[in-house]
């Protein structure tokens, strides 16, 4: 193998690095806008296209552009079945004090109430319950993880 | 008796006034900690059987749990044991000071016990080498299976002679102690000696249990359950093992502590999306509600006077820690260094708020005076929280969580202890993974 061969192979085993490398960053981008997750991989659906959960940005309470669209499905699932309750889960991600998160995830589910309520679901059809940052879904200690974590979870109750 | 009223009084009369040359700085952190021979209790030869007890040994395993102790304050430097230049009872009697002093002790504890009738008699007796001198001494009579308490409590009066501050050894941690993946933690109530010994359990691990803290004036504990899916504050007593839900709220109470006269739980109550802060009453049963807004309110903590309380707010936006009376009103934050501020608690001796501080993806266990200001970090790691003071308002206890992998693998969870003064950062060993520390007061007390 001359030099130059050398030096070939080389960079295209660099440039594929760095090809491979920006892939999986956008893979995570992808998956978050700011701060706040926008996959998919953690979410169940409560019927077909009824997404269960929303997410946050840290530390806020604040419903995206895309929470406020689950929710109105949600509410439109719960205008059909009139006979099913529903508790709110709210959660926080592992980088707060334990309390706080206590009292965040209780914010966070309660955000999610008042939307599903200004849709015509009666208050008495949904119960919140906060976890703070006892019950994660994805155990990571990374940014990606966290955010699955922030969210509110609409979980069946009869 | 008559003898442990002879050494009492002499103790009184002469000791207490006479001070010694060796007092330890405990104002700074201690570099050079005090050489103290601790000398191993003589056991008297008529010394009767006590259950599975080993009487025999009984002199030496009380000396090492009284060093163990003194290790950890990091103040003292116990000696080794194989140094020693005179036996138990003879050092006990009148030590040999240019002798002791050979082996560059500064400090000698010495005693006998006499296990008999199904009584524990100890007495102990601590001398300054360097004036020659006893600095005091006691007796006194328990039960055989309390050996490991009378270490403590030995422990403690030589502490209190020669730094001058309240001991923190005859005291006990709760704790909730943790196992299984991340995602779906078990936690159960614990308790321990302060050493980490007599682990016991008090809930089973079948609902979440978190934030348990001890009434500073007796056994009783408030802590938080999510017991029926109902997160609420428990009242539990330990001796009995009674307990009951804090009052009725329509919603998730949280975050109790005790008022220092341990008549009142003061705790956050969560509804429609907002926490704010209550005490009840434990005799009278009255709910009290003491703010009134609408951002989180949180981790109240009384000072030890009870006449103020500071709390956890984001009523700035953010999290920082305010004081207001006991009523609620003249509301005044303190901490505006950078980064948020969480779980303050108010020193036993009342000039300090220790905190944990979240700042750059790092958090920190510091304190600041009770005006914001002097704000000092004693500790920084990836993640831990919860201060709780000794009772003396020496040490602090708190957890620590270590960063996971990607796979969420390599999670733990454990106490540690930090001296104020930034020193002597030390593991505090349980049985399973810990978390939420609190620390008793005084159980001699």
């Amino acid at each position: 193998m001359n030099l130059s061969k050398f030096f070939k192979n080389a960079f295209l085993v660099m440039l594929a690095c760095l090809v491979l490398s920006a892939c999986a960053t956008k893979k995570v981008q992808n998956q978050m806008q700011g701060d706040v997750y926008t996959g998919t991989e953690t979410v169940e659906y409560l019927a077909s296209g009824v997404p269960d959960r929303v997410f946050f940005a840290t530390n806020e309470s604040v419903l995206t552009t895309a929470s406020r669209d689950t929710l109105r499905k949600q509410a439109e699932w719960l205008r059909k079945n009139s006979k099913i309750n529903v508790v709110l889960e709210g959660h926080a991600d592992e980088r707060g004090t334990r309390e706080y998160n206590l009292a965040l995830g209780e914010r966070r589910a309660n955000a999610a109430k008042d939307y599903l309520m200004t849709y015509g679901i009666s208050a008495n059809r949904i119960s919140v319950i906060s976890y703070g940052k006892e019950r994660p879904v994805d155990s990571g200690s990374n940014p990606l993880a966290w955010s699955k974590n922030r969210r509110s979870v609409t979980v069946k109750a009869n | 008796m008559r003898n442990l009223i002879i050494i009492i009084a002499f103790n009184f009369l002469f000791l207490k006034p006479v001070y010694s040359l060796i007092e330890v700085d405990i104002t700074r952190g201690n570099l050079d900690p005090l050489p103290i021979a601790v000398s191993p209790l003589h056991v008297d030869i008529k010394s009767e059987e006590f259950k599975d007890l080993r009487i025999k040994d009984l002199g030496e395993n009380i000396s090492k749990i009284i060093e163990r102790n003194f290790r950890s304050t990091g103040l003292f430097n116990p000696l080794k044991k194989d140094a020693f230049v005179q036996k138990p009872d003879i050092a006990h009697l009148k030590p040999r000071f240019e002798d002791w002093r050979l082996i560059k002790a500064q400090a000698l504890v010495t005693g006998k016990l006499l296990v008999k009738d199904e009584k524990l008699k100890v007495e102990f007796r601590l001398w300054d080498l360097t004036a020659a001198k006893e600095m005091t001494a006691l007796a006194f009579t328990t039960t055989p299976s309390n050996w490991r308490r009378v270490a403590h409590i030995i422990s403690d009066k030589i502490y209190e002679r020669l730094t001058g501050e309240e001991g923190y050894f005859d005291t006990r941690i709760i704790y909730v102690a943790e196992s299984g993946p991340k995602n779906q933690r078990v936690k159960k109530l614990a308790i321990m000696d302060q050493d980490g010994y007599n682990t016991k359990y008090l809930t089973l691990g079948n609902e979440l249990v978190l934030t348990p803290r001890f009434n500073p004036t007796n056994q009783m504990v408030t802590y938080m359950s999510y017991f029926r899916n109902m997160p609420r504050v428990y009242l539990l007593d330990i001796e009995t093992g009674t307990q009951e839900v804090v009052g009725n709220f329509p919603g998730m109470t949280f975050a109790p502590r005790f008022s220092p006269d341990g008549k009142k739980i003061i705790m956050s109550f969560a509804m429609d999306g907002n926490s704010d802060i209550y005490t009840m009453d434990l005799e009278n049963r009255i709910v009290e509600r003491i703010t009134n807004h609408p951002s989180i309110d949180t981790s109240p903590s009384y000072s030890p006077d009870g006449k103020f309380i500071c709390f956890n707010s984001d009523r700035s936006g953010y999290q920082q820690i305010y004081i207001m009376r006991k009523d609620g009103t003249k509301v005044k934050r303190i901490s505006f260094g950078k980064g948020l501020y969480g779980t303050p608690v108010w020193s036993p001796r009342g000039d300090l708020i220790a905190f944990t501080k979240l700042h750059k993806g790092k958090f920190y266990i510091g304190v600041m005076r009770t005006d914001g200001t002097g704000e000092r970090l004693l500790t920084e790691n990836y993640y831990q929280e919860a201060p709780s003071w000794s009772p003396n308002g020496r040490v602090l206890i708190f957890y620590r969580e270590t960063k996971t992998d990607s796979e969420g693998k390599g999670f733990s969870a454990k106490l540690w202890s930090i001296d104020l003064t930034g020193y002597n950062e030390r593991m505090v060993k349980t049985e399973s993974d810990a978390s939420d520390p609190s620390w008793s007061s005084l159980l001699s007390n």
